[in-house]
C-alpha cells in the first residue's frame, strides 16, 4: 500500500518574523474561482463607477492676465514652464507646478496674436498686431526655481517692425526659422531685420501657421480665405491648398505620424488630414456646438486637445468621432488657445476670463507616485472595463457626462438640424434617378476643392 | 501539458475565419493569442511552481483500496495527518449536522438537541460552543468564520463567533435546510412547508421567496458552479431554482422513490443524486443526462474538491472515485462507524485529505487520501488566513458581490452577444389554419338585430359574406406581395443570367449606392 495525505505544517505557509511579508501561494485552477465572468463585469461596472467618481479633471485656474488669453507657447526644453500672452500685450511665463508667474515680459503695445519658443528653449518669439515681431530671452530654469516670486520684466532680445498685423507665429522644430502669419506668410531668422522670404496665396489673411515636426521646411497654414495651405520651404511657391466651406482656425501635426494634421474648423468640427492627400478627410471629429478655436496634440499622437467658443475644452482620439472627455466649468468663458503638456498628463486652457486654467487629461487618473501595487490594480480595472465596456450599463456609465445646458441643448438643436437635413437628402434621393444624386461622404462633404 | 493548457483556456477560441471586418479580426487575434499565452503560462505554474502534490491511496499487489482500512492508513502517514482521525461521541444531543468554511480552516458543529459549536481545525481547538435548547436542523457559515447562520425549531438565527444571536429571519419560518451562496452574499433556505426563501445577508433584502410546490424537502444544495438552487423533493424529481424566476430553471425526473440527497462537483458538470430505490445516480448537467447509476443507499452526498462522491448509510460510508478520468465512478473507501450510529452529513473539508462526518452520537473525522485540493490560492481560500487579511478579504469580497441575476444556468453567458434569432416565415399549413381560424372567427360574429329590412336573409348572407372578405383580404395580399417579390427576384436573376453579356446593359439597373 501506498499512502500519501496532504499535510502543511504552519511553519511552511506562514512568514518567519514579524516584519516580513505574508506569503502568498497562487493556483490559477478554474474550479477554484466560481463565476469568473460575472465577478469580472462586477468590477468593470465597479471601476466604471468609481471613475466617475474620481473624475475631478479641473486643477486650478492661474490668473494674472488682465486681458483675454489670446495665444500659448510650450517651451521644449522645460516641462513646467508655459508661455501665454494676452490681447493687452502681456507675455507671461508660468511655472505650472506652483501656477504662479515667473517672468512677466514687457510685451507688445497692442495684442499679442502669436507665442513660439524655439527648440532649444533658450528664445521667445512673440509677434502682434502692432505689426513687430519680438524675440526674448526665455530665464533659465534653475533661476526659475530660486526666485519664484520675483516678476522680473525683461526687455527684449531684438525688435523687428514689419508692414503689416501679424496673427500668428511658429517656429521650425529642428533649426533656426520661424515662419509669422498675416498679410502674408514670412519666414524670418532669428538674426535678419526683415523675413528671409515670403509666400502668398490668394489675398486674404492667414490666421494661422504651424511647421510640420518631422520635416523642419515644411508648413501648414490656415487663411481666412476658408483655404488650408501646405508650404515647402525649399521651393518658391506653395505646395498644395484645400479650400472648405467654412474657415480653419488653427491646425496642428501629429507629432508621432508626421505627415498626418487635424484643423479645427468654425463649423464646429475639427478634420484630420493626410497631407499627401488632401481630397478627402481622414476623420470628421464632431461634439463642439460652436466654432474649435484653437487645437493641439499630444506628444504620444494619440489624442489632441481643443478648445471652442462654446466655453468647453474636449478630448478626442486621433482616430475616434466623437470626444472621449468635456471639461467646462461655469467661470470659464470662450477658450481661446489649448495646450497639451509635454508629458501628455495635462492640458492648459486659455480663455476669455483672462485665465488659464490647468486640467488632468485623464479626469480620474491619480496624481503623483503610484505604488505597484496601486498601478498594477488600475491596469487590471483599466483592462477589465476594456473588457466589458460593450455591455449596456457599464457603456451607460462611462459614456455619460454631465453637460452644462446651453450646450446640451445647442447639441441636440444641432442633432436634430443634421437628422432633419439628412432626411431631406434621402427623400431627394429616393425621388430623383437611380444614381443621379450620388451619397456623398461627410469626410468630403465640406471640401470645394484641392488645388496643388 | 496539452490537456493542462485546455483547462485553462476557458473553452474553445472563437472562429475568426467568418469575420469580414478585418480591423476587428486583427484585434480579436491578438486577443486570442494573449489568452493562449496566459493559458500556457498558468499551466507551466501548475507543473513546476506550486508547492505541495495531491495525496494518493494505492494498493499493491492483490490489495484493494477499498479493503485499507482507517488503522492501516495511520500507520503510514504522518504524526499531524493522524491528528485528522478522531471520534467525537456525544451521544445526548446527536445527530450532528456540520459545516466547513471555504477554506476548511473552521468547522460548524450543531446537535439536534441545540448544540452549537465552531472548532479550529489547525490547531484542534473549540473556539465557541453553547446550548439554545431547541431543534436545530442545519447549520451554515457566512462569508467567512465571524458569522453563521443556524435553522432552528422556529426560525433560523444568525450568530456570531462569540455566539451572540445577530438576527432572528422570522421569514423564513422553520428552514430544514440552509445554504449560503458566498458569491451572491445570499442565504438560501428551504422551510418546512416547501417554500424557498432568497436573502440578502449584507442589506437583508429578501430577494426571492418561492414555493417549490412539490411539498416538504430537506434535500437542497447549491450548484458552486453557477448558484443555481438544486432541491430533491419526494417524489424523486429534482428542481433548480434561481432567486430571479418564480419557477424552476429546470425540472428533472432524476429517481422512482424520494430524492434523499444532492451534491454538486465543482466544475458544475455533474450532479449526484441519490433516491430511496437505492439507486445513486451521476448526472451530466451539460446535457442532463444520466452518466452513472451506482447501487446503493445514500442518506447523504458529497463531492470533493477533487472529484470523489461520499455517500453514507446507516454507519456505513463509501467513497466512489473516478480514478480513470473516464466519467465512471468505481468503489474507492470505505468506512464503518461503530454499530448503531446513524450517519445524518457527510462533509469533504476543503483543502485536506479529510472527510467530515456527522452522526447520531457526535461527529468524527477520516483521512480519504486524494480528496482536498493541494495548492490553495491565498486570494481565493487561505487556511493560513490572519485577522488582518480576513477584513481585507472581507472588504474585497463586498465589492465583488454579484447581483442575484448573474445567477443562470450558464454564467458563462455574461458578456457574451446574443445570437440574433432569423424571423421565421410561417409554413404553408400553419397560414391556412390562421386565415381558417379568421374566417371561422368572422362568421361567427352575431349580428345585431335591424329594422326597415335590412335584416333579411339575403342581406345577412351578403353581410356575412363581405365580413369574411375583410378578413381574408389581409393574407390574401401577404401572399400576393410575396409572390410578386420572388417573380420580381426570380426575373432579375434570370434576365441577369440569360442574356449574353452585350445586352446585359439594357436590363434595369440597380441604383447605385
Amino acid at each position: 500500500m501506498k499512502v500519501k495525505v496532504i499535510s502543511r505544517s504552519t511553519d511552511e505557509f506562514t512568514r518567519e518574523r514579524s516584519q516580513d511579508l505574508q506569503r502568498v501561494f497562487r493556483n490559477f485552477d478554474p474550479n477554484l474561482r466560481t463565476q469568473e465572468k460575472a465577478t469580472e463585469y462586477v468590477r468593470a461596472l465597479n471601476a466604471a463607477k468609481l471613475e466617475k467618481i474620481f473624475a475631478r479633471p479641473f486643477i486650478g485656474a492661474m490668473d494674472g492676465h488682465i486681458d483675454t488669453v489670446s495665444c500659448m507657447a510650450k517651451n521644449p526644453n522645460h516641462l513646467k514652464g508655459i508661455f501665454s500672452g494676452s490681447m493687452d500685450g502681456d507675455i507671461r511665463l508660468w511655472d505650472l507646478a506652483t501656477r504662479r508667474t515667473v517672468c512677466q515680459f514687457s510685451g507688445h503695445q497692442g495684442a499679442v496674436r502669436g507665442l513660439t519658443a524655439s527648440t532649444d528653449g533658450r528664445v521667445l518669439v512673440s509677434c502682434g498686431t502692432d505689426c513687430t515681431v519680438r524675440l526674448w530671452k526665455v530665464p533659465v530654469a534653475t533661476v526659475m526655481e530660486s526666485e519664484e516670486s520675483s516678476h522680473n520684466s525683461s526687455e527684449p532680445l531684438a525688435v523687428y517692425v514689419w508692414k503689416n498685423a501679424f496673427w500668428a507665429v511658429d517656429h521650425q522644430w529642428d533649426g533656426n526659422l520661424f515662419a509669422t502669419a498675416g498679410a502674408q506668410v514670412d519666414i524670418w531668422d532669428h538674426d535678419r531685420q526683415a523675413p528671409v522670404n515670403s509666400f502668398e496665396w490668394g489675398k486674404d489673411t492667414v490666421v494661422s501657421v504651424r511647421f510640420n515636426p518631422g520635416e523642419p521646411n515644411v508648413l501648414a497654414t490656415s487663411a481666412s480665405d476658408r483655404s488650408i495651405t501646405i508650404y515647402d520651404l525649399r521651393m518658391s511657391s506653395p505646395a498644395r491648398r484645400v479650400v472648405m466651406r467654412t474657415k480653419t482656425n488653427s491646425i496642428s501635426w501629429n507629432p508621432m505620424e508626421p505627415m498626418n494634421f487635424t484643423a479645427a474648423n468654425e463649423d464646429c468640427n475639427c478634420y484630420s488630414y493626410d497631407a499627401r492627400k488632401l481630397d478627402e478627410a481622414k476623420c470628421v471629429h464632431q461634439d463642439h456646438v460652436s466654432a474649435v478655436m484653437d487645437i493641439d496634440y499630444s506628444p504620444t499622437g494619440r489624442e489632441f486637445v481643443t478648445g471652442s467658443y462654446d466655453r468647453t475644452v474636449r478630448i478626442f482620439q486621433y482616430n475616434g468621432g466623437h470626444s472621449r472627455e468635456i471639461y467646462h466649468t461655469k467661470r470659464m468663458q470662450r477658450v481661446f488657445c489649448v495646450k497639451f503638456s509635454c508629458d501628455a498628463s495635462y492640458v492648459i486652457s486659455g480663455s476669455d476670463d483672462t485665465n488659464l486654467r490647468l486640467w488632468k487629461a485623464k479626469a480620474s487618473e491619480q496624481l503623483g507616485v503610484l505604488l505597484p501595487r496601486e498601478r498594477k490594480k488600475h491596469e487590471y480595472l483599466e483592462a477589465v472595463k476594456n473588457r466589458y465596456k460593450h455591455l449596456p450599463e457599464v457603456k451607460r456609465i462611462v459614456r455619460h457626462r454631465h453637460l452644462p445646458k446651453p450646450i446640451y441643448k445647442a447639441a441636440s438643436l444641432r442633432r436634430i438640424m443634421a437628422d432633419a437635413a439628412r432626411r431631406k437628402e434621402d427623400r431627394r434621393r429616393a425621388h430623383s434617378a437611380p444614381g443621379s444624386r450620388p451619397k456623398e461622404a461627410f469626410r468630403k462633404k465640406r471640401i470645394l476643392q484641392e488645388v496643388e | 501539458m496539452d490537456m493542462k493548457v485546455k483547462k485553462y483556456l476557458r473553452g474553445e477560441s472563437a472562429n475568426l475565419e467568418i469575420l469580414q471586418d478585418r480591423k476587428l479580426k486583427g484585434q480579436l487575434a491578438v486577443r486570442e493569442e494573449l489568452y493562449g499565452k496566459s493559458a500556457k503560462a498558468a499551466a507551466k505554474i501548475e507543473k513546476w511552481l506550486l508547492p505541495s502534490e495531491g495525496g494518493y491511496l494505492e494498493a499493491e499487489g492483490i490489495e484493494k483500496t477499498w479493503r485499507i482500512k482507517q488503522e492501516s492508513i495511520a500507520q503510514e502517514v504522518d504524526i499531524l495527518s493522524t491528528r485528522n482521525q478522531y471520534d467525537i461521541v456525544l451521544p445526548d444531543f446527536g445527530p450532528y449536522s456540520l459545516d466547513f468554511t471555504s477554506s476548511g480552516r473552521y468547522m460548524a458543529i450543531a446537535g439536534r438537541k441545540g448544540h452549537l459549536g465552531i472548532l479550529d481545525m489547525k490547531n484542534m481547538a473549540l473556539i465557541k460552543e453553547f446550548q439554545v435548547r431547541e431543534t436545530v436542523r442545519d447549520i451554515a457559515f457566512l462569508h467567512n468564520e465571524l458569522f453563521f447562520a443556524a435553522a432552528q425549531k422556529k426560525y433560523p438565527y444568525i450568530y456570531n463567533r462569540d455566539g451572540t444571536e445577530l438576527h432572528c429571519l422570522k421569514e423564513h419560518g422553520a428552514v430544514l435546510n440552509l445554504q449560503f451562496l458566498k458569491n451572491h452574499f445570499l442565504l438560501a433556505t428551504i422551510n418546512k412547508l416547501g417554500q424557498l426563501h432568497y436573502q440578502d445577508v449584507t442589506t437583508g433584502q429578501m430577494v426571492g421567496n418561492y414555493r417549490t410546490g412539490h411539498g416538504r424537502s430537506d434535500v437542497m444544495q447549491v450548484n458552486p458552479f453557477n448558484g443555481v438552487v438544486a432541491v430533491g423533493h419526494s417524489r424523486g424529481t429534482v428542481s433548480m431554482w434561481k432567486p430571479t424566476s418564480a419557477a424552476p430553471v429546470v425540472k428533472m425526473l432524476c429517481h422512482q422513490g424520494p430524492v434523499t440527497a444532492l451534491a454538486f462537483h465543482s466544475n458544475g458538470h455533474l450532479l449526484a443524486t441519490a433516491g430511496m430505490e437505492r439507486k445513486i445516480k451521476v448526472w451530466d448537467l451539460r446535457k442532463f443526462e444520466v452518466l452513472q447509476t451506482l447501487s446503493s443507499h445514500a442518506k447523504t452526498l458529497d463531492f470533493s474538491q477533487k472529484g470523489l462522491l461520499a455517500g453514507a448509510t446507516g454507519s456505513f460510508v463509501q467513497i466512489w472515485g473516478d480514478l480513470a478520468g473516464a466519467q465512471s465512478y468505481d468503489r474507492y473507501m470505505g468506512h464503518s462507524m461503530a454499530k448503531g450510529y446513524q450517519i445524518g452529513k457527510v462533509a469533504f473539508r476543503p483543502y485536506e485529505d479529510v472527510l467530515g462526518i456527522g452522526h447520531s452520537k457526535g461527529w468524527s473525522s477520516v483521512l480519504i487520501p486524494g480528496s482536498g485540493e493541494p495548492n490553495f490560492d491565498t486570494w481565493v481560500a487561505n487556511p493560513f488566513e490572519t485577522p488582518k487579511q480576513r477584513r481585507e478579504k472581507e472588504i474585497h469580497s463586498l465589492l465583488d458581490k454579484l447581483p442575484p441575476e448573474t445567477i443562470m444556468l450558464d454564467p458563462t453567458k455574461i458578456g457574451a452577444v446574443r445570437p440574433t434569432r432569423k424571423k421565421e416565415k410561417p409554413t404553408n399549413p400553419e397560414r391556412e389554419a390562421e386565415l381558417e381560424a379568421a374566417v371561422a372567427a368572422a362568421k361567427d360574429i352575431p349580428m345585431k338585430k335591424k329594422t326597415k329590412g335590412r335584416s333579411k336573409p339575403s342581406k345577412r348572407a351578403k353581410k356575412k359574406q363581405e365580413a369574411v372578405e375583410k378578413a381574408r383580404r389581409p393574407f390574401l395580399e401577404q401572399a400576393a406581395k410575396e409572390e410578386e417579390l420572388s417573380e420580381k427576384k426570380r426575373k432579375r436573376i434570370s434576365e441577369e443570367n440569360e442574356l449574353p453579356k452585350s445586352l446585359q446593359r439594357f436590363t434595369r439597373k440597380k441604383a447605385k449606392a
